[in-house]
Order: structure tokens, then C-alpha cells, then sequence
């Protein structure tokens, strides 16, 4: 080069995304299904509606998964992001803004005006796009639909494309076939179908893998009384519910890591597996969205843990005989978790090494915070512990994190922020897991000594926003609170030196030093 | 002190980033390229849609100021080591107290005819791949001249852009002065099944004009004539240095330097690609124009400008790269032949995308070398087996601690155990399966 160059026009290729028929074909019967459901939200009035409902159904699925195939066949099976960021639907360009507003308009007329979907109000029978999914909801449950209906079915069928789409995609790699089979068998399956023969037999609806706090009214009293009317199956439910807050979560997370939940059972994390997965790369990898990302994520768990406890003394204090826990057996299991988390600290002083300073004083004035409002609540006998109504709280929280976070914003924003933007700025469940995965679990995603060329896919790629470059190009192992054990990472690096991986023999010195070079008494070299 | 470094790549950034480590030294860093330092190694990711630009940069831009790097934009042209100034082409003079030069390296060109007519590129610089993506507007076929790792790069960039390619390779099989027999038919098998027009054994003679200045056709050696309107010289790099050429500093392909990176003059260091040692290790190239070792030399340079001389060691050699889908890894001395007092196992997956390769001493049984396509093994234990001249039974019997492969990847450590048998009749059993815990305690970094 003969001379300083200062501008090129490199940061937008001006590549063409160029379809191919089968492509082309699916689009025009995705489009086609998707017209079907617009037509019945418009009110159209259309004929012979378990022929519609089909056709369109059929439609969607179809022609995503045409798409999804052609995309991949006839080509060997390999990572397969090319033009990724040429493509204005994943590049934050027109369809992307497109489907931004679609997809938020849909969840706000899901969670704040369901009439406009077709809901019957009292008693009224169903219209327009709920009404088109009567049929289904009658032959799967015996009851009209309801929005949710239509967007359980909707979600589901996402999954399940998008999830074989994604199988083709990653054909050639077991970790992410396996994952994928397993969230698109949990949203089906645990989440989708069984509640609704549940309901058909008339037992109550229960998701089995959904989990307090991302189910954040599982502990509310119209959801107990719920379950506890229904009898043994109730009762089983609840008590499976606690088992898994309590003892299930917790071992996986020690064995494998946030992952278990988050990227291979949660229905949100399956969603952003496969329905955002054209969209992981559109995530924020700057420092300053990682601090946000802490005090986010973290608040939100202290106002879903702050809003549970209110409610639960509330509960009690109105029925003080009705459960089987009271109020003294809250406190207990208060003091409990409270003892538990002091003796961890006596005696694992090295999980908590390394803490920033601001962290610890946050995190003891919450503990502080959350004994004394027990002590208010048990000893003043005080049913509002923290003198403001709880259902005011919960109300709240349902609806600024409940509807607006997890769906309008985690939803709706795929194509702007990415994937994850719930898991990685608001999930409860995130953050709970998060801190286990940080501070007592076997997992880490380990770093192929100097082999790194910092060439960036693996951070871009991260749905999370991790920056895994900064640790694999220092080679460091990357021990990360929001990792969720997607894997994609570790599938995209073109030179093969990430791997998600658990060891015991480690757990609080995970996180090591840089290992790229150290000086012997010969000189340099990459020590083991 | 003011240390001043020309080149931002890996190895000029690398020892800024440790020279402020370990000190409080002025530091400015130069480039005529790039006004931040981003990966050379990405640059196929920007052409394909990967990645943007902005992601190849492994630093954000607040990351130099906070460090205090000052960076500068200007192309240098010469050096006055008495005053220890620089002049740039703009006639700015930039005093130094120490030099490090990490200009890297530029594209081969060998003289053909037509070689310097436009959309004929090499793929080095991010003016290079602007010109490429200016060249692909409308291109109906790339030639690429050159069978080594950029020239397969360059051939996978324009596949993912449906451009047909012309891959003219003068060997008779892909990179076979370092690929193994095997190992290079495999690639050979892999560009084809991407419909590629790889044509082996076939050289460039000329580059014809298309008339207005431009690329129009190439005509081999064996008399073909090819039309396409870009043409990719791929043929290996040699230092960047032509503007030291009649200075003080002694220089043969590279700037000569000692084990400590010291270059002839006082204050005058230099590292990465455009570096040759006078004295390289047994076995091992004056200039290895890799990634790798322009980072070892940054970081071990960094400590000998702050006062804690350090000498070179690259280690145990190590490279990897990606053949389209196949990744490759060695470790270690793999040859193209193996030498007579050397013994072969290798393995190779039925679909042909996979292979095992392990070399070792036939006399002591003392492993050489390990190469790997689509399968991933841990460097830290290869090296430890390398460095410690383990006896291949040793390491056939423990091969699991290398196995690097995702999770529920097929594992094929007893298709080496099999191979070993069928060649020296002894069956081994497989002690070590896969697993973090046994590798851990193996290199003994555990601590409770
Ligand atoms: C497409 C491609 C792919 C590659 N892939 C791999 C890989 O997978 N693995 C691997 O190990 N290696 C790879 N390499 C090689 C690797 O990138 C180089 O070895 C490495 O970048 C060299 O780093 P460096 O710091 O020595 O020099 P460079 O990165 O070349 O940096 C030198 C800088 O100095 C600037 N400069 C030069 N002269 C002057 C001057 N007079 N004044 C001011 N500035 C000047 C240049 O413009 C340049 O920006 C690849 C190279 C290319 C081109
Ligand atoms: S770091 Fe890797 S495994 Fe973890 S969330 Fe990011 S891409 Fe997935
Ligand atoms: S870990 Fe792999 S993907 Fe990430 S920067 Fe390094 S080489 Fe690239």
C-alpha cells in the first residue's frame, strides 16, 4: 500500500441476498398461511374455518420449514452464516423494523386488548383470529380458545419449525441437534400439550417446567387455592414445584450449569433458540450493556423475590391455619435459606472472592432488607411487610415485567437487540441460576490454549453478548453468570477452541488466570 | 520513554497492551492501514456477511485512550537511527526513544504478465479486500492463483457469493509441501464437492487485459486460457520492508533480529511477520508469518523494553486453520513426508471429512506430532505429551485427555487404538475416556 487510505465502504457489503426457488416458494406459502390468520383478525368472514385454520397452519409451518431446507440442502453441512449481515431482516435493516412492529404490536393486543384479537368478552362467543382457532381448542381440550390459545399454538408451532430449521442448519454437530430436540420436546410436549389434556380431564393447568420466579405467581393465592381445590394432582403439582426450586434446580445447575434450563428446557430460551436464532448476532457486546445487564437482571430478581415474600406473609396472615406453612414456617424457611447463604460464606469464603465492592454492599443491604421485612411480618404481625399493599406489587410486577419485558420487549425486540434480551436483562430465573453458575457449579466453557485468532465470530455470535474473544483470546476459561450453554460459540469458532465442559476439581478457581504465554527458564512458551 | 511501534497488527498491538502492563511508558502505535486494530485473520468474515468490521475489532474504541495507546494514522517512510526520528510521507517527524517495527507482511508477486492490471489483487490488507468487494460487482468468474490457506479463503469468499471460481493450484495436490498424502487429498475431495474448478498441477502464465486496464483472462502454463474479470494472487507474502531497503538495518527477507528481537541498530527491535531470526530453533523457520508467534514475539518483547529481557521461545509449534467446513489443528512436527526413522498412524472417518494423524520416533516410541482434520484436540496436553517425548502407546492409551470435540461428538480414540494393532499387532486398551477432570489432573492445575 502505497498511500493512507481513509475511507471504504467495507462495513456494508454490498452483497445481494439472493433466494433460491425452494426459498422463494416457501416464503410465497408462509406468507399465504400468515394472509389466512390477517384475513380472520381483519374480521373476514371466511368459510369452512377447520379447513382455514389448517390451510394456514399447514401454510406457516410449511413454508418455514421449505424455506429452512432449501436454505441448507445440497450444500455441506457446516456453520452457515453467510450474508448474515447483509440481510435487512437480521441486520437491523427494513423487515427487521418491520417485524419489530408486527411482533410487539401482537403482544400488546395479547396482554392489554384481547378483544381485538377475537376474545369473547363475558361469555360472548369467540371472533376473528381467536375464534379461527376454536376448532383446534375444542378438539384438543373441549372448551373454546382463548388468546392464549392461539398464542400457545403459535409459539409452539415457532419452535418447531424454527427448530427443525435450526436442526438442518447445525446438522453436522450433535450438541446442538440433541439441545434442540430437547426445548422443541419440552414446548410441546410439557408446555403445550399436556396442560391442555390436563384441562381436557379436568385437572387443573399446570406447566411442569415452568419455575418460580420466571413463573412468578406460583406462589400467589389464587394459584394455590387452584391447585390445592383440585385435589392430589394439585397438591403433587405444588409440591413438584418447591422439589424443583429447591433441590432440582440446584443440582443440575452444580452439575452442568445454567444450561440445563435455560438453552434445553425453558420455553422462553427455546423461542430465542430457534425462533431468534437469525437474530443472536443483533446482541450488545459492550462493556457498558454488560453493566446494565448486572443491575438489571439483578433488580428485577429482588422485586420478583421482594413481591413473592409480600404476598406469601399476606397469604398466611389472612389464613393463618389453611396451609400447611404459616407464617412461622415462612420465617423458618426464611431463616433457612438466609443460614444457609451465611454458612455458605463461612465456609466457601473463595466463592465469593473477587466480588466488586458494590456488589456486596447491594447484596447485604437487600439481605438486610429482606430479614427485616420477615421480622415485620412475623413478629409485628404486619400483613403488608413491606407497607404497601401486595397486590399492588404483584400487579406491578406482572405488569412492567410479566407482560412488557418478558413479551413486548423480548419478544417483540428479537430483530433490534437479538434473542435473549429478556434472559439476559430481566429473567429472575436467569439471574438466580446465573449467580449459582458464577459461584458453585462445575461448568465452564474452556479455551484451547493460544489457539485463538480473535477473529470475533464466537462474540458475535453469542446471543448473550458475552464478549468470549476477550477471554479466548488471552486464553482464558470463560466462567460468565449469563452464559447459557447455547454452544453456538464454541460451533462457529472457525479454529476450534471453545468447549462447554464441567469439572469438581475446580469449581471455585474456574474462572483462572491468562495462559497464553508464561516465561520459563528457557524463555517463552504456552504453558499447560 | 517513548516507545514507538509502526504496525497495529497482533504483534505491534500485543506489545503495546503488555508494555502498559508493565509500565508506564509513552506509547504510540502507527499504522497506515487501520485506524484501530482489528483481526487480519477475519477478513474473509467481512466479505462473507459474517461479521461486520467493527466486529474483527477485539478492542472497543475507549479501550486505547483509557490505556493510554496513542494511536496514529500515517504511512512511514523512513528512519534516522542517530536522531532516532521517523518521517512519514506527509513529512511529519515522530522521535522515538525505542523502535519496534511490526509492519508485517504483502502479497508475492512473481512477475507474471498482467500482474498489475486492475481487479488483481492479493488478499492482505483491508484496502485488498475493499478491492475485492469492489471487483465482485457483477462478476460472472474469480481466478485465484495460489494453493495455500489465503488462496482457499479466498475461494470460499467468493463461493458464498455464487461467484464460480477458477482455483489454479501449481501442485498436484492442495498444499502438499506441508499436508500429509492423505490430509491433502481430503481438501482436494472438499473444494470439489463446493464446485469449485480446482485445477491442480496447473500454473499462471499470463494475465491478459480485458482492454480497459482490467483483468480479462488468464492463460496457464498448460496453454488454457480462463475468462473472468478478477484475478486473486494468493501465493504466499513476504515482508513489508521495501522502504528499509538501503537503511542501517541489516535485513535479508526479513529485518534480522536476535533472540532477544534486537535488531542491528540500538533501539531498533522487530517483530511479527516482517521479523527473521538469525538464529531460529532446530526445525523451525526465520519467519514464520503466523498469528501465533507474532503475538509470543509482542508479548515477549514488551518485557525486554521494560527491563526484564526476555529471549524468544516459540514453544511447540502449533497452526490451525479452516479448509471451507474441515478445521484443521497440528501440534507439533507433522511433515509432508514422513521421514524413514518416523512412523504413521492415521485414521481416517469413513465420510472423509474427519482424519487422525499421530507421528512418532520408530526407535524410542517418542511422539512427533499430532494432525487433525475435523476433529478438535487440546493443545495443552499435546504439548505437555510433546514436550515430554511421551511414548505413543502412552498416548494412544490416554487419547481421550485430547479429545476436544463438543459434547456427544462420536469419539474415535479406538480407531487409533485399532489402527495401532493391525500395524504393530499389540492391543491396547483405552484408559482414558474423554472428560475435563482426568485432563485437569493430568496437567496438574487442579487446586481444591
Ligand atoms: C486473509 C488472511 C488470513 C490469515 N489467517 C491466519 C490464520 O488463520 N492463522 C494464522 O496464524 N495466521 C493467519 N494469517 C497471518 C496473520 O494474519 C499474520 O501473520 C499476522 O497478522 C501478522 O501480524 P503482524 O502484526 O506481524 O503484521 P500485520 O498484521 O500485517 O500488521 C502490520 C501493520 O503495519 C502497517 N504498516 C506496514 N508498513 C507501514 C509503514 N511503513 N508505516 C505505517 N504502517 C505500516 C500495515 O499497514 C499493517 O497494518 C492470515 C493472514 C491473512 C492476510
Ligand atoms: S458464551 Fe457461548 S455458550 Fe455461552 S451463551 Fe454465549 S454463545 Fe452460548
Ligand atoms: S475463540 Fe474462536 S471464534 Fe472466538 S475469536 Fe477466537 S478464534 Fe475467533
Amino acid at each position: 500500500m502505497s498511500q493512507v487510505e481513509p475511507s471504504m465502504s467495507l462495513s456494508s457489503p454490498r452483497m445481494h441476498l439472493q433466494l433460491n426457488l425452494g426459498q422463494k416458494t416457501g416464503l410465497v406459502l408462509g406468507f399465504s398461511g400468515l394472509l389466512l390468520q390477517i384475513l380472520a383478525f381483519a374480521g373476514v368472514a371466511l368459510p369452512a374455518p377447520v379447513l382455514v385454520l389448517t390451510l394456514s397452519l399447514l401454510g406457516m409451518g410449511g413454508g418455514i420449514l421449505l424455506y429452512g431446507w432449501a436454505s441448507y440442502q445440497g450444500k455441506p453441512a457446516g456453520i452457515k452464516n453467510n450474508g448474515v449481515w447483509a440481510n435487512s431482516l437480521s441486520n437491523r435493516g427494513l423487515w427487521g423494523w418491520i417485524s419489530t412492529l408486527a411482533i410487539t404490536a401482537l403482544y400488546v393486543l395479547l396482554y392489554f386488548f384481547p378483544q381485538a384479537l377475537g376474545q369473547g368478552s363475558n361469555g360472548a362467543a369467540n371472533t376473528g383470529l381467536v375464534g379461527l382457532f376454536d376448532p383446534l381448542s375444542q378438539f384438543l381440550k373441549k372448551q373454546n380458545a382463548s388468546q392464549w390459545f392461539v398464542y400457545g399454538v403459535l409459539y409452539t408451532l415457532g419452535i418447531l419449525v424454527m427448530g427443525f430449521k435450526f436442526i438442518w442448519k447445525y446438522r453436522h454437530n450433535r450438541y446442538q441437534v440433541i439441545r434442540t430436540c430437547s426445548v422443541m420436546f419440552f414446548q410441546t410436549g410439557i408446555a403445550f400439550l399436556l396442560p391442555e389434556f390436563m384441562q381436557r380431564l379436568n385437572q387443573p393447568y399446570y406447566d411442569f417446567k415452568n419455575m418460580w420466579p420466571l413463573d412468578y405467581d406460583f406462589f400467589e393465592e389464587n394459584q394455590m387455592q387452584y391447585l390445592l381445590q383440585s385435589g392430589g394432582v394439585g397438591l403433587f403439582m405444588i409440591v413438584f414445584g418447591v422439589l424443583m426450586i429447591f433441590i432440582v434446580s440446584p443440582v443440575l445447575t452444580y452439575f452442568y450449569g445454567k444450561r440445563w434450563y435455560c438453552s434445553w428446557v425453558c420455553g422462553c430460551g427455546g423461542l430465542a433458540e430457534t425462533v431468534g436464532d437469525p437474530f443472536r448476532q443483533l446482541s450488545n457486546k459492550t462493556l457498558k450493556a454488560w453493566q446494565l445487564e448486572r443491575w438489571l437482571i439483578h433488580a428485577v430478581l429482588v422485586f420478583a423475590v421482594l413481591m413473592t415474600l409480600a404476598t406469601l406473609f399476606a397469604i398466611f396472615h389472612k389464613n393463618p391455619t389453611g396451609y400447611y406453612v404459616n407464617s412461622l414456617g415462612m420465617a423458618i424457611i426464611s431463616a433457612c435459606i438466609f443460614g444457609g447463604l451465611a454458612l455458605l460464606l463461612w465456609f466457601r469464603p473463595q466463592a465469593f472472592k473477587g466480588l466488586n465492592p458494590q456488589v456486596k454492599v447491594a447484596a447485604t443491604a437487600i439481605l438486610a432488607v429482606l430479614v427485616l421485612a420477615s421480622a415485620s411480618g412475623y413478629f409485628l404481625g404486619n400483613p403488608d411487610i413491606f407497607f404497601v399493599p401486595s397486590d399492588w406489587l404483584k400487579a406491578w410486577y406482572g405488569f412492567f415485567i410479566g407482560a412488557i419485558f418478558s413479551g413486548v420487549i423480548g419478544v417483540g425486540f428479537y430483530p433490534l437487540f437479538g434473542s435473549r434480551v429478556w434472559c439476559r436483562f430481566g429473567c429472575p430465573m436467569a439471574a438466580i441460576l446465573g449467580l449459582q453458575q458464577k459461584f458453585f457449579s462445575r461448568f465452564r466453557i474452556t479455551t484451547n490454549g493460544g489457539q485463538c485468532i480473535s477473529c470475533g465470530n464466537c462474540s458475535t455470535y453469542c446471543e448473550m453478548g458475552i464478549d468470549v474473544r476477550a477471554y479466548a483470546q488471552k486464553g482464558q476459561d470463560i466462567v460468565r453468570a449469563s452464559c447459557v450453554g447455547c454452544g453456538i460459540c464454541a460451533a462457529v469458532c472457525p479454529r476450534g477452541v471453545l468447549r462447554l465442559e464441567n469439572s469438581a476439581l475446580d469449581v471455585h478457581t474456574r474462572a483462572g488466570e491468562e495462559r497464553v504465554i508464561r516465561f520459563g527458564e528457557n524463555g517463552a512458551f504456552i504453558e499447560a | 520513554m517513548h516507545i514507538v511501534i509502526i504496525g497495529n497488527g497482533i504483534s505491534g498491538i500485543t506489545a503495546a497492551r503488555h508494555v502498559r502492563k508493565l509500565s508506564e511508558h509513552q506509547i504510540t502505535v502507527i499504522s497506515a492501514e487501520s485506524g484501530y486494530f482489528f483481526s487480519r485473520t477475519a477478513l474473509m468474515y467481512v466479505y462473507m456477511g459474517h461479521l461486520r468490521l467493527q466486529d474483527t475489532q477485539p478492542y472497543e474504541n475507549w479501550f486505547w485512550e483509557k490505556n493510554k495507546i496513542a494511536l496514529k494514522r500515517a504511512l512511514i517512510q523512513k528512519i534516522d537511527h542517530h536522531a532516532q526520528v521517523l518521517t512519514s510521507h506527509e513529512g511529519e517527524e515522530i522521535h522515538y526513544d525505542k523502535l519496534v517495527i511490526a509492519t508485517g507482511s504483502k502479497p508475492n508477486k512473481f512477475g507474471w504478465p498482467g500482474q498489475n492490471l486492475g481487479n488483481v489483487h492479493g488478499l492482505y490488507s483491508l484496502q485488498d479486500l475493499e478491492a475485492m468487494e469492489q471487483g465482485s460487482q457483477g462478476l460472472k468468474r474469480a481466478v485465484i492463483v495460489g494453493g495455500g490457506l489465503i488462496g482457499i479463503e479466498m475461494a470460499e469468499m467468493f463461493h458464498s457469493r455464487h461467484i464460480p471460481v477458477t482455483f489454479l493450484v501449481r501442485e498436484p495436490s492442495f498444499w502438499n509441501h506441508i499436508l500429509p498424502h492423505e490430509e491433502s487429498e481430503m481438501v482436494n475431495r472438499h473444494i470439489l464437492e463446493h464446485g469449485i474448478d480446482l485445477r491442480l498441477g496447473t500454473e499462471l502464465q499470463e494475465i491478459l487485459d480485458d482492454g480497459q486496464g482490467k483483468a480479462g483472462a488468464v492463460l496457464t502454463k498448460n496453454g488454457e486460457r480462463v475468462d473472468c474479470a478478477y484475478v486473486g494472487l494468493t501465493v504466499g507474502v513476504t515482508p513489508n520492508i521495501d522502504w528499509l531497503k538501503g537503511s542501517a538495518l541489516e535485513i535479508n527477507r526479513g529485518i534480522l533480529v536476535n533472540k532477544h528481537l534486537e535488531t542491528n541498530l540500538p533501539n531498533v527491535y522487530a517483530i511479527g511477520d516482517c521479523a527473521a531470526l538469525r538464529e531460529p530453533q532446530p526445525g523451525r523457520k526465520a519467519i514464520e508469518a503466523v498469528w501465533y508467534t507474532g503475538r509470543m514475539m509482542g508479548e515477549t518483547l514488551a518485557h525486554t523494553l521494560c527491563g526484564q529481557p526476555k529471549v524468544y521461545d516459540p514453544g511447540i509449534w502449533f497452526n490451525s486453520a479452516k479448509f471451507f467446513d474441515i478445521e484443521y489443528q497440528v501440534y507439533g512436527q507433522i511433515l509432508p513426508k514422513t521421514p524413514d526413522d518416523q512412523a504413521n498412524l492415521y485414521w481416517e472417518h469413513p465420510t472423509g471429512k474427519k482424519s487422525i494423524r499421530l507421528v512418532y520416533e520408530k526407535s524410542s516410541g517418542a511422539i512427533k506430532g499430532f494432525n487433525l482434520m475435523g476433529v478438535r484436540y487440546r493443545q495443552e496436553v499435546c504439548e505437555k505429551w510433546l514436550r515430554e517425548k511421551t511414548h505413543v502407546e502412552t498416548v494412544l492409551q490416554n487419547l481421550g485427555l485430547a479429545n476436544f470435540d463438543p459434547e456427544f461428538y462420536p469419539q474415535h480414540e479406538q480407531h487409533l487404538l485399532e489402527k495401532y494393532e493391525q500395524q504393530s499387532g499389540k492391543k491396547l486398551p483405552l484408559r482414558q475416556k474423554r472428560g475435563l477432570n482426568a485432563v485437569l489432573k493430568f496437567l496438574q492445575k487442579a487446586k481444591s
